[in-house]
């Protein structure tokens, strides 16, 4: 069965959605990010979407719900990259997902990231990057 | 009634066409389908003339009183042409129409003339009358249609010249909206909004509703789908222009933005947007 890679950089996850997804495959994916938090013990975690064309409700709730997991770990997660017709998609599902962070591009969302950690540790991910 | 008998008004029609034509045209010129303000005696003459060698043609052929059959073809776009024209030209349908209609009169008088077996004339006088009749209505239907041609394209127009996206700095995009918001245009202007968002790498778009008319519950759902298709891309939304009427009406109506930054006047949500890109504006030191 194929997997998304999910890539270790510093304090945070790397995963770069670039196949369509089913439901099992978004499940498993589900289930990899939380192991990789605890195992890594994870600050931050980033969602490359940028290749996603398609999504249905599943998919919508499993981001949402992949945000909500992480942050009871204790790791922020950022979405980044949505395409405008994804984005017109979820709002027209009824699925506006409130509480989950997104941001236009990989770049801006490290930078999200990078605040989220400092906000919650007091700066630690500021520290890390100047040594 | 058989077919070959449904050109005998034709034959009658055509060894006396010359005639014909110079009585059509009077009757044309007493009646308001002729306008010599708005077209001139020439050029109506030739219409009359191409238009019945058309007829006739079609006719000749053993067309029966179908139009849509495929002998009719040059006739009704010969018909669609005039009545195209005409509009254009400031007639009016009913003016159209008649110039149709009046064909009527001339041919009966002729007809009547020519045939003298009254059943024959009879079914002749019909078979010509039902024909006339579907023509005229004919150039109606084409008159609405070019119509409605003109409606559809104007609010095509409309749609696409109403939202323009203009970037006030890098990062930060201003889409001043103009007229109402039904959720067909709110959906136009989801798609150029996002778009541009993404072509152009904006973290703040500010939505300038100081043209909107009224803001309803529809119209705010709207605009609240559009804020969250943008923030599911990364991109926050301001709402600005709010007008003092149009804030009093909202809180009426209990509709709320909630969790959008809302301000009253453009240079407000500009200075909003500056702060949220971490940017800041002072004033140049003046040389003295």
């Amino acid at each position: 069965m194929e997997t998304i890679p999910i890539l270790k950089v510093g304090d945070c996850l790397l995963i770069s959605i670039q196949v369509d997804m089913h439901d099992r495959l978004a499940m498993s994916l589900q289930n990899h990010i939380t192991e990789q938090v605890v195992k890594h013990h994870a600050r931050g975690v980033m969602i490359d979407i940028s290749a996603l064309e398609m999504v249905d409700s599943f998919i919508g709730r499993v981001l949402g719900s992949i945000a909500a997991m992480t942050r009871v770990l204790g790791a922020e997660t950022v979405v980044v990259g949505m395409r405008p017709a994804v984005a017109i998609t979820l709002v027209e599902l009824g699925l506006s997902l409130g509480t989950l962070r997104t941001a236009l591009n990989v770049e801006v969302g490290m930078e999200l990231l990078g605040s989220l950690i400092d906000a919650s540790t007091g700066g630690a991910f500021r520290e890390r990057q100047a040594d | 009634m058989t077919t070959p008998s449904a050109g005998k008004w034709a034959k009658v029609l055509a060894e006396d066409k010359d005639a014909f034509l110079e009585h059509w045209l009077r009757e044309q010129k007493a009646v308001i389908s002729a306008r010599p303000d708005l077209m001139v005696d020439s050029e109506l003459r030739r219409e009359s003339a191409e238009f019945l060698d058309l007829l006739l043609a079609a006719a000749d052929e053993g067309a029966a009183a179908d139009i849509s059959a495929e002998p009719w073809a040059p006739s009704r776009e010969y018909l669609a042409g005039i009545s195209r024209s005409r509009a254009v030209q400031g007639f009016t349908p009913t003016e159209t129409a008649t110039f149709v209609f009046s064909l009527k009169q001339p041919a009966f008088a002729l007809l009547q003339a020519k045939l003298k077996d009254e059943a024959v004339l009879l079914s002749e006088v019909w078979t010509f009358n039902v024909l006339v009749d579907k023509l005229g209505l004919y150039t109606t239907e084409i008159f609405l249609t070019s119509r409605e041609d003109i409606i559809r394209r104007q609010q095509a127009e409309m749609l696409e010249l109403s939202t323009p996206v203009v970037q006030l700095w890098e990062g930060i995009l201003a889409l001043p909206l103009i007229g109402t918001l039904d959720s067909e245009r709110t959906q136009v202007i989801m798609e150029i909004l996002l778009q541009s968002i993404v072509d152009r790498s904006s973290g703040v778009a500010i939505i300038d509703i100081t043209g909107v008319p009224a803001v309803d519950t529809m119209v705010a759902q709207n605009l609240m789908k559009t804020v969250a298709a943008a923030r599911l891309m990364g991109a926050q939304c301001i709402i600005s222009g709010i007008r003092p009427q149009i804030a009093q009406t909202m809180v009426h109506l209990g509709v709320s933005f909630e969790g959008v930054v809302t301000t009253a006047s453009l240079a407000d949500a500009l200075a909003h947007a500056f702060r949220l890109s971490n940017l800041h504006v002072s004033q140049a030191q003046s040389r003295s």
